[in-house]
């Protein structure tokens, strides 16, 4: 039962305050002009996921607290939580070391 | 191969089982083979099997970096049926299912395939709706599959509560007469057995720490005991996919997440069929042994530590305690987790990736041990021919791009 | 049974003896319908010991005569039903079980008595179901199986279910704590003053009734005075302190991630059916969020491997000791100690001063000093060094021990040579002792194997917890205090963050010094390993050395092979006793060392625990909420049919009088095509999404347009998912320029507020707007039919209902009956229609007021079904019918709704793909039966050609299908592979037992026009 705590209300609960909406960051490529992107892309965009073993960048949202949707760093192999931040935040620097390894 | 028989156990019992030899060889790896499976689960393990047996190719590895039969195949609850709705799904685990009516004699393993039956509970008209659709499409594709009334699903399962004041009225049920269970660890075994037999290395111990390539053909793979040539090199390593795929550059739609289960203590008989109630999401049977076998949803966050939640397992058996207001006084005994592969349309992939001579096994969610033997047998085709099965050809790579996807979502509140 | 004095008189050693039992106080129970007499204090196992019994069940596989060889939750023999009828309950071990007045006990796995059970004959011809023999059997042939497998199924199980439901209450509770404490012997005692001194808020839990652990039970002293007297005098202390919460009979059983701990606490088992309370919780379930968790569960004593150690009268040393000590019971007259370290001369000397006889201690150990040893020697009881149980001889059915045979220990070898027999009734055996890691191992807690004590003790974890005292891996009393002091100390300073200084000094604790122990895996019989001697490992699943040295040498070698393979560890017991010693045998069958062998992993729970307390109050009518509008009084007093849709109840029909379903749709159906109807839907989702943006943020939602609508109008939207499926349909209406209002379907309404604020907050950050869900706060009616507008205009308003002022797709706001109101043009059945929106505490009398007035217009209320078979003769989609989530717009002809204008919104890309857009679509088309009478079943499919048998290749099924009453005709949708280029064409549709035709038709059945709701 992970603990979680949010970054806006900064209240700490249990994961079931809490609701997963996976991986974090995922660009949507279809905002400017869908007409131009190709399956491919499309495809990446709704399916393809880093699922990595290790540091993860996922949203989760506060449902019994604020109502509002987070990022958080978590490890999917320890579960260990390094970090919470804004959902308009950029992908901290961490994220970016882990996934060249 | 040692046959296995009440006879030989006859024989043996004279001489204090002091005659019987390894199941399979721990064989050290060739520095070459035609073809290397990485994973030794169920699935592997069957595709290996089917290749030495159909198609004659024995020059083949399975390699594990465990211990055979170590993942989901020995972590699931052993539910077998193939009432799916989509002619796709339905087509795949009914060959699957058929040939777990003949596995055991096929290995001369006792893999105990139970078909005790397997009720799929409606309690919303929604659902009954659904359902009866499930049973059109089965029988037009020769499933034995059909609805039932209540009160035979009473007849069947006593302690199932159909009180007036029961949450959810029962409406029904899709019942499988011929769905059941097997034994989950023997399927492994028996699969293992007989590929080595055959003449195949299962190498265990040996973990894949990189997939070689050369001008976009695959080459063979790197492990902890060195260097292995291939001409062709499958993935069979649910839960750990995304981490194969990496190592062969592959960009794939999965997610690796904990599906649970747990048991109750045993008791004598209570439930003889298995029952999957969708809109509590909670299944169960009882095992040979007596106990409860309890499995639900899985758990939603991407995760690769082998234990799950507990409020999943909360849940399932808050369900289950009220369709079956017996067990509340039961005690829970164990309870376990398997990682999970869950795909864009939670349908399995099988066939062929963009590196010439490197096959994709994976994806199957909550469906993976019923599938064992199907998925083996189109999978040591498609890699024998190179060219999908035509049974496995829907389940290629391609459908994400195009759209073509594979959902059972319509009556999926659970999907064992 | 005997009727020996098996009670230790409470005169001997100045009343040493029975500290735990209330000599006063006796108890009546029964065993098998044998009446029994125990005293208050007593476990059931004590009690049954001290009245002679001596057998207490069968074992799994081989049905063979159990005694008890332990005397706590590690038992795994002695299983027993407690309870009768709605109290019943299998599988309790009698090592927990408190006695109480009028407990009923029954033995199990027998038939038809434990004395005489038929399947002990399983014993006789063991030798041809060795571990695993199911596999290689059972085979031929096929068909037979089934049968083999249900004479299986009734042999195995252990006790039976409960044939009654269970009446008791369960709960939960949710806690936070700096410092949970799991275990409250000497080490968590310590542990916790430590931490509470700091001002930590502790809660320490022990599995039994009583605190103090093994304190009872050891020698030496704390602070000079008996470790028991310290421990009392701890467990006072706490008990005085406000920030210490202590918990007898509750067990932790299991450590989750971040420190996450379940507790289940037994409140009401120890008490006499009588006297439990009726609201009282059977079973509190403790959910625990502790900063630190402290391990301090201390350890298990392991058996011995020797021939028949499985016999009724071989127990566990500290376990006899425990008996004699507690409960002032000797489970024997004449005893035999077996052992590879000093503990058990502890129990030597404890059971002699108890009065039985000790004659003989056999040790593994080549000659050994110690203190303790030279206590034993003093004692007069002889040493016999270097030595084993070869044997242990019974008397006929193996009931009772008459017996040991003592043989040489030997290097290597696998035979024995019996050198002297020596007449018991008790055997202790002592094997050394494995910390249980359990609870430190349940996340990642990695363990490390310790040569010393040959087992494996607590490493290396990520999460804040550790372990103390013999959980540790430590045996000694000194090291036990000063670690559980320091490791308290620290724990509850990191916990709360204050640096108090330490207050607690650490007691100065002395004992004997040990000489360390051997290990013994085998004790070798006459024959070796696999000839006919039996020398259990698991006792419960009968699992032998034998066992495990033929998994290994069929290649099952890791450990989860072997246990997989044999069953080891996997009985009620979870291997607590076991383990160890199968990795030892396993090793040296390997010719390994145990930890190259490997380690099990562990588990939750420690203990099996009531499924009841999972599902707490969630039980019963608490199981799930249920929905309801403000007009369910009237629908249940209308005899209305309700039918759950997700947690809501929503009206299905009303039947009148002896009407069935069918004919209270076809009567609600014709009265509103005919006159007027009336129907709640009040749970359909109402979602305001307010703002400058709303506009922008909705053309994205919707794959049609809503920025160009005008306020106070209404327009039909659909939703696509990004995977450009269809999920959801809807009336939204612009109340203002800047305020719109969404109405979805009942099912999806939550759903959509989520996926709403998701987009909002995720993607589109920067539109200004606020989402809020009001389905609850509105009651919402359709008034349908021909008189539907006559009725609203009798009522007081300040609408104009006219048919030019209120146009189709009007909305207006106001008052009805002098209540505030929005109500729009909108029609799901094809009627004229009104839907209603009141305020929801309004909702039953406006209904109620609308009832009266449409009395005269023969106004009538129709439920959903009646509904759905209206929606359908006009050719409208229901998402969940047509929609199957693979289903898009355009299958549905709906294209008309999907824009190609709007440059971007969910689905839009998507819905361009290859598959998406191709030619093999399923396409919705209507359906028309030759046979007028003839309703398609819903769900049935269409064949490209019709065989004789299946398979047959489908081509598309039948979405909805109903009998339409204002057609007098049977109608139906389908979704076809290529549907509108097969207009006109008949389909045919195998059934089970006939094949129906249909023609394909358009989908509008009935006022294709429009005429009527435009009236």
């Amino acid at each position: 039962m992970l603990l979680i705590k949010c970054p806006i209300c900064d209240c700490e609960g249990d994961e079931t305050d809490f609701h997963y909406g996976g991986e974090g960051h995922i660009q949507r490529p279809t905002s400017s002009n869908p007409d131009k992107v190709g399956d491919e892309a499309q495809r990446d965009y709704l399916y393809v996921r880093k699922n990595p073993r290790g540091l993860h960048s996922e949203r989760w949202l506060c449902e019994r607290g604020c109502g509002k949707w987070f990022h958080a760093l978590r490890d999917t192999a320890t579960m260990v939580i390094s970090k919470t931040y804004l959902i308009t935040d950029k992908p901290p620097a961490e994220l970016k070391k882990a996934g060249k390894k | 191969m040692q046959k296995y028989s009440i006879f030989t156990l006859a024989r043996n019992a004279a001489n204090y089982h002091k005659g019987w030899g390894l199941a399979w060889r721990s064989p050290e790896p060739k520095s070459e083979y035609d073809i290397v499976i990485i994973g030794a689960g169920g699935h592997g393990l069957a595709t290996a099997y089917y290749l030495a047996k159909r198609h004659n190719l024995t020059n083949v590895a399975v390699v594990e970096k465990g211990w055979l039969g170590g993942g989901n195949t020995g972590r699931n609850t052993t539910i077998i049926r193939s009432n799916y709705l989509q002619d796709e799904s339905a087509a795949i685990y009914e060959l699957s299912r058929s040939l777990y009516e003949g596995l055991a004699q096929e290995l001369n393993y006792n893999v105990m395939f139970s078909p005790r039956g397997l009720f799929m509970l409606c309690m919303t008209e929604h659902e009954l709706r659904g359902f009866k659709r499930h049973a059109h499409a089965n029988r037009l594709s020769g499933i034995e599959s059909r609805m039932v009334s209540a009160e035979e699903v009473k007849r069947k399962i006593p302690i199932l509560n159909v009180s007036p004041t029961a949450r959810y009225p029962l409406l029904g049920a899709l019942y499988q007469p011929r769905g059941g269970t097997a034994r989950h660890d023997a399927v492994a075994w028996g699969y293992a057995r007989g590929a080595d037999n055959l003449g195949v290395d299962i190498l265990q111990n040996c973990a894949v720490t990189g997939i070689t390539r050369r001008g976009g053909k695959v080459t063979g793979i790197d492990t902890v005991k060195g260097h292995i040539k291939a001409k062709k090199v499958a993935i069979v390593t649910a839960g750990s996919t995304t981490l194969l795929g990496d190592m062969a550059g592959l960009k794939l739609p999965i997610e690796s997440v904990t599906l649970q289960a747990c048991v109750s203590e045993p008791i004598k008989p209570v439930l003889d069929v298995v029952i999957m109630a969708g809109t509590v999401h909670g299944y169960m049977s009882q095992s040979d042994k007596g106990e409860l076998v309890i499995g639900g949803g899985a758990d939603e966050y991407n995760n690769y530590s082998q234990r799950g939640s507990f409020p999943a397992i909360e849940h399932t058996i808050t369900s289950l305690a009220e369709l079956f207001p017996i067990i509340r006084r039961l005690k829970m005994l164990r309870q376990w987790a398997g990682i999970v592969d869950m795909t864009g349309d939670r349908s399995p992939i099988i066939g062929k990736t963009d590196v010439d001579g490197l096959y994709l096994n994976c994806g199957w969610g909550t469906g993976g041990f019923k599938s064992i033997p199907g998925s083996g047998l189109v999978f040591a085709d498609t890699i024998a021919n190179d060219r999908p099965h035509p049974i496995a050809e829907p389940f290629g790579l391609n459908r994400f791009a195009e759209g073509r996807l594979i959902d059972e979502s319509i009556a999926a509140g659970v999907a064992h | 049974m005997s009727g020996k004095p098996y009670r230790i008189p409470s005169s001997r050693s100045q009343g040493a003896f029975g500290r735990l039992i209330d000599r006063d106080a006796a108890l009546s129970f029964t065993f098998d319908d044998k009446t029994y007499t125990g005293f208050k204090g007593d476990t059931l196992a004590s009690a049954l010991l001290a009245n002679g019994v001596r057998l207490f069940g069968r074992s799994f596989k081989y049905h063979r005569p159990r005694g008890v060889i332990a005397a706590g939750p590690e038992e795994p023999n002695a299983l027993v039903s407690v309870g009768s009828g709605a109290t019943h309950e299998p599988n309790n071990r009698i090592t927990d079980v408190e006695l109480y007045d009028g407990l009923v006990a029954t033995s199990q796995n027998r038939w038809p008595s434990l004395a005489f059970d038929v399947s002990a004959i399983n014993n006789t011809f063991s030798r041809l179901i060795p571990s695993g023999f199911y596999y290689k059997t059972f085979m031929w042939p096929a068909k037979l199986w089934p049968h083999y497998e249900h004479i299986i199924r009734h042999a195995a199980g252990l006790g039976t279910a409960p044939q009654e439901e269970d009446e008791a209450v369960y709960e939960q509770v949710h806690v936070n704590c700096d410092v949970l404490i799991a275990g409250g012997g000497i080490a968590g005692l310590a542990a916790a003053l430590a931490a509470a001194e700091v001002g930590a808020r502790v809660i320490i839990a022990d599995l039994s009734p009583r605190f103090g652990g093994a304190a009872d039970c050891i020698d030496g002293k704390i602070d000079s005075a008996a470790p028991l007297a310290w421990a009392k005098k701890a467990v006072k202390k706490l008990a005085a302190m406000d920030n210490v919460y202590i918990l007898p009979r509750t067990t932790v059983t299991g450590h989750y991630d971040h420190n996450w701990v379940l507790m289940c606490e037994r409140l009401s088992d120890h008490i006499s059916e009588a006297d439990r309370l009726a609201n009282r919780p059977r079973h509190r379930l403790w959910k625990v969020r502790a900063k630190k968790v402290i391990v301090a569960t201390g350890a298990f004593e392991r058996p011995l491997t020797f021939a028949n150690n499985d016999r009724p009268g071989v127990m566990l040393a500290s376990a006899a000791r425990s008996y004699a000590t507690r409960y002032g019971v000797t489970p024997g007259e004449r005893a035999v100690i077996f052992t590879n370290n000093d503990d058990a001369y502890l129990t030597a000397l404890t059971l002699q001063d108890a009065g039985v006889s000790v004659p003989k201690i056999i040790d593994v150990r080549e000659d050994t000093k110690s203190a303790l040893i030279s206590r034993a020697e003093d004692a007069g009881i002889e040493i016999i060094h270097s030595s084993v149980i070869s044997n242990v001889e019974t008397s006929f059915g193996g009931t009772s021990i008459e017996g040991v045979q003592i043989a040489t220990r030997t290097a290597t070898g696998r035979l024995a040579q019996p050198f002297a027999r020596i007449e018991c009734d008790l055997v202790c055996m002592s094997g050394g002792w494995n910390p249980a890691v359990h609870l430190f191992a349940h996340v990642n807690g990695s363990v490390r194997f310790d040569d010393t004590l040959q087992t494996f003790r607590p490493d290396q974890t990520s999460e804040a917890i550790v372990a103390i005292g013999a959980a540790n891996g430590h045996f000694d009393l000194s090291t036990t205090i000063d670690e559980s002091f320091d490791k308290g100390y620290a724990a509850g300073k990191s916990a709360t963050g204050k640096s108090r200084p330490k207050k607690a000094v650490p007691p100065k604790a002395r004992q004997d010094e040990r000489s360390p122990l051997e290990a013994l895996w085998f004790a070798p019989a006459k024959g070796s390993l696999n000839e006919g001697n039996k020398h259990f490992i698991d006792f419960q699943n009968d699992v032998t050395a034998a066992d495990i040295e033929l998994a290994a040498r069929e290649g099952y070698r890791s450990v989860e092979h072997l246990k997989r393979y044999t069953t080891l560890g996997m009985a009620t017991d979870q291997g607590k006793t076991s383990n160890i010693s199968a990795l030892g045998i396993l090793a040296d069958t390997l010719n390994t060392t145990i930890p190259a062998a490997g380690a099990t992993r562990f588990r939750p729970p420690f203990t099996p625990f009531s499924l009841g307390s999972i599902a707490g109050t969630q039980a019963k009518h608490l199981f799930q909420p249920v929905r309801r509008t403000p007009i369910a009084t009237w629908h249940h007093d209308n005899n209305c049919d309700m039918e759950p849709v997700g947690l809501w109840r929503r009206p299905f029909c009303y039947r009148h009088g002896t009407e069935d379903r069918q004919a209270a749709i076809t009567r609600e159906i014709l009265a509103t095509r005919e006159k007027a109807g009336i129907i709640d839907l009040s749970s359909l989702g109402k979602i305001e999404v307010k703002g400058p943006d709303a506009g922008v943020f909705l053309d994205r939602i919707y794959s049609n347009v809503f920025s160009t609508l005008k306020p106070g109008r209404c327009r039909y939207g659909l939703m696509m998912n990004e995977d450009g499926f269809l999920f959801d349909d809807g009336v939204t209406v612009r109340l203002a320029e800047d305020h719109f209002l969404m109405h979805t379907t009942s099912g999806n309404a939550d759903r959509i507020v989520g996926w709403l604020e998701e987009w909002h907050q995720t993607e589109w950050p920067d539109l200004k707007l606020f989402i809020t869900p009001v389905t609850e706060n509105y009651t919402q009616f359709a008034v349908a039919g021909p008189h539907s507008r006559d009725i609203l205009q009798k009522l007081e308003s300040t609408i104009d209902f006219s048919r030019e002022a209120f146009t189709p797709l009007d909305y207006k706001s106001g008052e009805l009956c002098g209540v505030p109101v929005r109500i729009y043009r909108i029609s799901f059945s094809g009627e004229l229609s009104y839907e209603i929106s009141v305020p929801a505490n309004y909702g039953l009398a406006m209904w109620q007021a609308l009832m009266v007035a449409g009395k005269e217009f023969g106004l009538t209320a129709y439920g959903t079904e009646p509904l759905h078979v209206m929606r359908a003769e006009k050719g409208f989609i229901a998402i969940g019918d047509e929609t199957d989530g693979t289903v898009t717009p355009l299958d549905l002809d709906l294209g008309w709704a999907v824009s190609k204008k709007k440059v971007d919104y969910i689905g839009k890309r998507s819905l361009q793909r290859s598959f998406l857009k191709g030619d093999e679509r399923k396409e919705m088309v209507g359906l028309l039966t030759d046979d007028p009478k003839e309703v398609l079943p819903d769900g049935c499919y269409a064949v490209e050609q019709l065989l004789d048998k299946p398979p047959m290749k489908m081509i598309g099924h039948v979405s909805s299908s109903y009998y339409s009453p204002t057609l007098n005709r049977s109608i139906a949708f389908g979704l076809i592979k290529n549907g509108r280029a097969r207009m006109g064409d008949t389909l045919q549709f195998p059934l089970e037992d006939k094949v129906v035709s249909a023609k394909v038709v358009s989908p509008v059945f009935y006022d294709s026009e429009g005429e009527r709701q435009n009236a």
